[in-house]
């Protein structure tokens, strides 16, 4: 049975951190119907940024919460400085090209950065320090969840909640959900449609910075690829929810995660992908948009 | 004199080879229901979108007035959002809600380009946030109250009727505060009892002094609304006046029914 919890809150943690990234793709998605591919690489910067800083604040001998604080700021300060950039860099140009266009400026950009990190860093796996301490109080439970598992947990639900409060009942969520329905209507409501993209972009970045330092410190090592492993993963949860949906994004990447945790336990590890990615399939066999998606009616 | 409050000279639009206006001018004045008729096609709703930002017209000027300096400035360049928030309201032909938010929500909407609030106030829900808020739901219920839509507040807009659907728009538009009202054919594919009433709430919006530019197809709700009315056909002007001068119009009476063919 501790075998049994133990996968349930590592499949429950890893879900959360699909999550994080995940909504940012379902984000983007919804309101200009772009894949952004080189959203795992926003992950990515955000667990360099957290590294580097979280390392010089090491050395000048900072104590260790201020040090995950001012990590995690800066991780997401500059990821959705990178996001912002991005999109008006790379997509804002191609708002009204084919969509194929876009989508291949995503993917270069994806490999930009995956290459930018790589010269700028090293190719080598950094250690990265573990910025989450084990906790005392944890110790009874610790043989079953982990006290990284548990902040993650922790996190990523407040994470949630803010994140469903914000665009539920304020000004900026309206607008974001109008945007999302009908972009020309709601520009003719007022609504700034550039700067709510730009918002969106600048919330899924965000995230997945936070995602970026979570992930970086339980796993303990980072390299420039991790973006591009960790995206196609949140990429496929949201599909696997219902791209566009948020509810969806979030149970998707539960669904993922708790797979790849029990099929990792109880199978093998190797056959981690094969089991997240053959649900995958047979989810989109039997309902094509996802378990939340809405069927997508075009009216002539 | 009325003070005019839309002022659109030469205004032409080309879609590569065809010219979809042709040089047009109108304006509307200051508490008038002005109506825009013509055939099908006859460039109506592509008027509507160079006006209000959607099109950028090929030539021509848009001028609207602006209360608060007392002066007309010019909308061309300017995005819809922009546009809006100079006092240009619209509806669309085939219903364009935000069909997954409710009622209220639809309504607030609109009134937010009339507010400051910022993406850092909406986090940290400072007082001032808060009352701009509790003010906007303040005057979105008196909106819904004058369309008749209180008892809906609640609903999801896609689940309202078809009627009611309609008369949102119109809410959700006012919400917007504009010195000009745009309809764009409100009464498509109302029943007769929704037309009367449709055509009472427009009297009672026009009677609180809002100026209303109006496209219609049904003649009786044209006729027993405007006060003067311009007719076009094929991009270009062809008619202007009252409804009695318009109804013995033989321009208008030859591209709404042909000519006769001597024989």
């Amino acid at each position: 049975m501790d075998y049994f919890i133990e996968l349930l809150f590592s499949g429950l943690s890893r879900g959360a951190i699909y999550a994080l990234i995940a909504l940012g793709y379902t984000m983007v998605y919804g309101i200009i119907g772009l894949i952004n591919f080189a959203h795992g690489e926003i992950y990515m910067i955000g667990a360099f940024t957290s590294f580097i800083v979280a390392t010089i604040l090491t050395i000048l001998g900072f104590p260790a919460l201020a040090i995950i604080v001012l990590a995690g700021l800066a991780a997401v300060i500059w990821s959705a400085s990178y996001g912002f950039t991005i999109e008006k860099i790379a997509y804002k140009p191609l708002r009204h090209a084919p969509r194929l266009s876009a989508l291949i400026s995503a993917i270069g950009m994806s490999m930009f950065l995956q290459n930018y990190v790589l010269l700028a860093q090293t190719s080598d796996f950094l250690p990265f320090p573990q910025l989450i301490p084990d906790f005392d109080f944890m110790e009874p439970i610790a043989h079953i969840v982990g006290s990284s598992d548990m902040i993650i947990l922790v996190v990523t639900t407040l994470v949630m909640i803010g994140l469903t409060l914000l665009i539920k009942y304020t000004k900026i969520g309206k607008a974001m959900r109008a945007t999302s329905q009908d972009r020309t209507m709601a520009m003719l409501v007022g609504i700034n449609v550039n700067r709510i993209i730009s918002v969106t972009f600048i919330i899924g970045s965000s995230l997945a910075a936070i995602g970026g330092m979570l992930v970086a410190s339980h796993i303990g090592q980072i390299n420039f690829y991790i973006g591009f492993i960790a995206g196609i993963k949140a990429f496929t949860a949201a599909v696997l929810g219902g791209i566009g949906s948020i509810p969806g994004a979030v149970l998707g990447s539960v669904v993922l995660g708790l797979t790849e945790s029990f099929a990792t336990g109880y199978v093998s590890s190797d056959y981690e992908d094969v089991f997240a990615f053959s649900l995958l399939v047979l989810i989109l066999i039997f309902k094509p948009s996802g378990i939340l998606g809405k069927v997508d009616t075009q009216k002539v | 004199m009325q003070q005019p409050i839309l002022h659109v000279s030469g205004l032409t639009m080309d879609f590569g080879g065809i010219r979809a206006l042709n040089n047009l001018d109108l304006d509307v004045n200051e508490g008038e229901i002005v109506a825009l008729i013509g055939p099908n096609g006859a460039g109506k709703t592509t008027f509507f979108n160079c006006v209000t930002g959607i099109y950028k017209p090929t030539k021509g000027e848009i001028d609207l007035y602006q209360k608060s300096r007392n002066t007309m400035i010019s909308l061309l360049g300017m995005k819809p959002n922009q546009v809006t928030a100079q006092g240009l309201a619209r509806t669309f032909q085939n219903i364009r809600l935000f069909s997954q938010m409710t009622v209220l929500e639809n309504v607030m909407i609109g009134r937010h380009c009339r507010t400051k609030a910022s993406i850092l106030g909406a986090l940290l829900r400072d007082k001032k946030t808060m009352q701009e808020e509790d003010q906007i739901i303040q005057i979105s219920h008196e909106i819904l109250t004058k369309i008749g839509l209180i008892r809906y507040e609640n609903e999801i807009a896609s689940n309202l009727p078809y009627g009611a659907q309609r008369r949102l728009e119109i809410a959700r538009a006012l919400a917007t505060e504009p010195v000009l009202l745009l309809l764009d054919e409100p009464a498509a594919g109302m029943n007769p009892q929704e037309t009367i009433e449709l055509v009472n709430l427009i009297q009672e919006i026009a009677s609180e002094g809002q100026s209303i530019l109006l496209i219609e197809h049904d003649m009786k709700l044209v006729m027993s609304l405007s006060e003067r009315i311009f007719v076009m056909d094929y991009g270009k002007k062809i008619a202007q006046g009252t409804p009695d001068e318009i109804r013995n119009n033989p321009a208008v009476i030859k591209a709404y029914l042909g000519e006769e063919v001597d024989a």
